[in-house]
């Protein structure tokens, strides 16, 4: 749990000689709660006290980095039970399992769906981020082959490396050695053997058990062996299990300070049914899951999926707006239409998404209304004839295109005088009340 | 260190509402947040309500409007379909013909279809307008009257048209719904001027605006975990009736229940997609806060009752 300042200074060496650059050592101690310093800045200060204050500042979910290079991803580190407190941070893996008994071919469409997971949705690149190979058959060759298949075909992805067998995971982590995979599937049973075995190559270790008592106790022994970046399954897999155990571990972290749970979880949501998977991956995605194992990667499933976490991991804080500018829609020319709408940020997502679904190039005016939508900025006195004027001129776009017709939104239908009168040389046009009614309308303006 | 479990209980409740005279249905009343039954009293599922309309489904996108094909044309039929074929445990009934752009049908055609709709079917029926302030306010005065005593839902009331509304919900004995635009304190300001024309927030529901999967779905969902927190953890009887989710409405007017894989192939299949987008949107809002849903494909219904079985089970 993170000190007071009052406890910080109690650790310090209490003699106000100035060094790191405060005061007084209460000074510094105060900073250091709020952290604005950092424990460097006192030469003097005891090894001891090092020791006590690092372990309190570490973050109470332990950042673990899973996988190398441009693939790798950041998991852990969350502050919060509550997307609207602050951002969450890392967002959810979606890991592929690939069992050791399916087809060749099967795992080869399998291995080909993640490496080209890769879509662009509202400028950010998303992707299945990860494949998790299981030892189903119980077989060491046939799991080290399916491993050796999977490092030749997708080298840079980050690998979860699913058993409980030592002798299966020692084949099989091989060609993932010193690329942060996860050797999953270490048990009170086998964790004296497979903790070596994730040790001798650098792995994270994938701690299993039924329960979180057991799982608690499991970590705590895994640790001890001197290892520090672990994730957990607690053994849930039930919707209403998942939820539970994802909670207490989430809570029991951040506000217990309870440490043994202080580690990113997984989540193994396989079902027969890839859409109600969906769903329960959806669950994991809300509801505090760090890694997602998922049976199938259709191109419809992953878009939902994306989606979700994408929305579920942005920031809070950042207001419902969007900038106030000219939005190139398409490629327009400078005889294509110019719509107008406010900056309120669904208002944007949804008129520019139907202008796109129109399929017919355009210029969107979006103007600074402090994110209030059409009507209520309409009402406010925020969107009026002159305000608009000023936007449309002050905009610079009566250099970018050859005419001089605004479409305004059919619900301020009453502004067309009062724009027209402050726009000289200007024609409005009224366009549709709902966003959803524009694709019909400029594609008629257009043939 | 051994592991205690991290329980949290709450002095607050969720209202529980209940709808229906025949089939009656009941949702929220729980005391601790959605589906924590490890921690509190989940007494009720959420109720998932079948959306139909009083005029054709023609601007549903044809995956969904094609599962109502052969009923589309007539409310009765269609919520017929819905009791009987599907085994909806509600309907609601949106009266979007009403509205001026629409079809503009007047407050008494309305009232004729609701009448014939109530004559035809025995689960609760949630009546919805236009959204149209001003034709709401009619349409719904009357709806409500020739609904009476059958223990509707009627919606919905808006800062600009809740007085009328919420009268005539009141005196003909239905619960009401209260919708204002994804913010907390706004909604919380609507649930009191209500509450003070004499009408009981035991009757309410809070629609605190859905948004899609994509659209906006973040501020639903933390606007819904924000008044359920007020509910649960601040004790607030103003936040304390259950959530709407008007899901369908928001969803199938997106690209992606629209777009065609051949135009979009990196989206996938079309169909599979559209469900799955309903079936998110309403999985995801379930777990922020939302009791009663508004939905349109079956298939996407299935799917989300199912997680709701392995939630509760
Ligand atoms: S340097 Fe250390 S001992 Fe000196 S004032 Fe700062 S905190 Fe105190």
């Amino acid at each position: 749990m993170a000190l007071t300042g009052v406890e910080i200074f109690k650790l310090l060496p209490k003699t106000n000689c100035k060094k790191c650059g405060f005061p007084t050592c209460l000074a510094f101690a105060m900073k250091l709660a709020q952290r604005q310093a950092s424990l460097d800045a006192c030469p003097d200060v005891s090894e001891e006290a090092k020791k006590i204050l690092g372990e309190a500042s570490a973050p109470p979910i332990r950042p673990i980095t899973f996988g190398t290079g441009d693939k790798a991803v950041k998991m852990g580190e969350e502050t919060v039970l509550f997307r609207h407190e602050k951002k969450f941070v890392n967002p959810t893996v979606f890991a592929l399992e690939i069992k050791d008994t399916e087809a060749d071919d099967v795992i080869e469409a399998k291995i080909n769906d993640v490496v080209t997971s890769e879509i662009n949705r509202v400028g950010q690149l998303l992707r299945v981020d990860s494949i998790c190979i299981t030892n189903e058959s119980g077989d060491a060759g046939k799991f080290a082959a399916l491993a050796e298949k999977v490092a030749q075909k997708a080298p840079d992805v980050p690998v979860i490396v699913a058993t409980e067998s030592p002798e299966a995971a020692e084949a099989a982590i091989k060609p993932f050695s010193g690329k942060n995979a996860i050797l999953y599937g270490v048990t009170d049973a086998n964790a004296d053997k497979m903790v070596e075995i994730a040790k001798a190559n650098k792995a994270i270790v994938g701690a299993k058990a039924d329960g979180l008592e057991a799982l608690s106790a499991l970590t705590e022994k895994i640790k001890s062996t001197g290892v520090e970046d672990i994730v957990m399954d607690s053994g849930a897999r039930k919707a209403s299990e998942l939820l539970e155990h994802n909670t207490y571990i989430r809570r029991a972290a951040l506000k217990k300070s309870f440490k043994p749970l202080g580690y990113p979880v997984i989540n193994f949501v396989q079902r027969d049914d890839s859409m109600f998977e969906a769903l329960i991956a959806g669950l994991g995605v809300t509801k505090y899951a760090s890694i997602v194992v998922l049976s199938s990667a259709e191109k419809w499933k992953n878009l939902a999926l994306f989606t979700l976490r994408q929305n579920i991991y942005t920031d809070p804080q950042v207001p419902m707006q969007v900038e106030q500018k000219i939005y190139k829609i398409g490629e327009p020319t400078p005889d294509s239409p110019l719509i107008i709408t406010t900056n309120f940020s669904l208002t944007y997502f949804i008129v520019s998404g139907e202008v796109e679904n129109a399929k017919v190039p355009a210029y969107l005016a979006v103007m600074d209304c402090e994110g209030l939508s059409v009507l209520t900025a309409w009402a406010a006195g925020k969107f009026t004839g002159s305000k608009i004027a000023n936007f449309i001129k002050e905009s610079g776009i009566e250099n970018e295109i050859n005419h001089r017709e605004l479409i305004i939104p059919g619900y301020v239908a009453i502004l067309s005088g009062a724009i027209e009168e402050k726009l000289e040389g200007w024609k409005v046009t009224v366009g549709p009340r709902e966003a959803n009614a524009l694709p019909a309308f400029l594609r008629s303006r257009a043939a | 260190m051994a592991f205690v479990a991290p329980k949290e209980t709450f002095a607050g409740k969720v209202f529980p509402v209940t709808i229906g005279t025949e089939n009656e249905q009941t949702f929220g009343g729980e005391n601790t947040l959605p589906f924590h039954a490890f921690e509190g009293e989940v007494p009720n599922r959420p109720l998932i309500a079948y959306e139909i309309q009083d005029v054709p489904p023609e601007d549903w996108p044809e995956t969904v409007r094609k599962v109502y094909d052969a009923v589309g044309d007539d409310p009765v039929k269609w919520a017929k379909f819905c009791q009987d074929e599907l085994k909806a445990k509600a309907i609601a009934l949106r009266l979007i013909g009403t509205h001026p752009d629409n079809k503009d049908l007047s407050a008494d055609d309305a009232a004729k279809t609701v009448s014939d709709v109530l004559g035809a079917v025995n689960v609760p029926l949630i009546i919805l307008g236009s959204n149209h302030v001003e034709k709401d306010s009619e349409v719904l005065v009357k709806v409500a009257e020739v609904a009476k005593g059958k223990n509707c839902v009627i919606g919905k009331a808006q800062e600009a048209n809740y007085k009328t509304i919420a009268a005539a919900a009141m005196a003909n004995g239905h619960k009401l719904i209260a919708m204002s635009e994804l913010d907390i304190n706004l909604s919380k300001q609507l649930n009191i001027l209500i509450t003070q024309m004499g009408f009981e927030k035991e009757r309410l529901i809070t629609d605190p605006m859905c948004s899609a999967l994509g659209y906006g779905l973040e501020y639903t969902y933390s606007v819904m975990e924000r008044i359920r927190l007020a509910a649960l953890a601040q004790n607030d009887p103003v936040m304390q009736p259950p959530m709407m989710a008007d899901v369908g409405m928001y969803v199938w007017k997106i690209k992606e229940t629209q777009a065609s894989e051949e135009t979009l192939p990196e989206w996938g299949g079309l169909e599979e997609r559209a469900i799955m987008w309903e079936a998110m949107t309403a999985s995801s809002l379930m777990l922020s806060g939302a009791e009663f849903l508004v939905m349109r494909h079956p298939k996407a219904v299935e799917l989300v009752e199912r997680f709701v079985d392995e939630l509760m089970g």
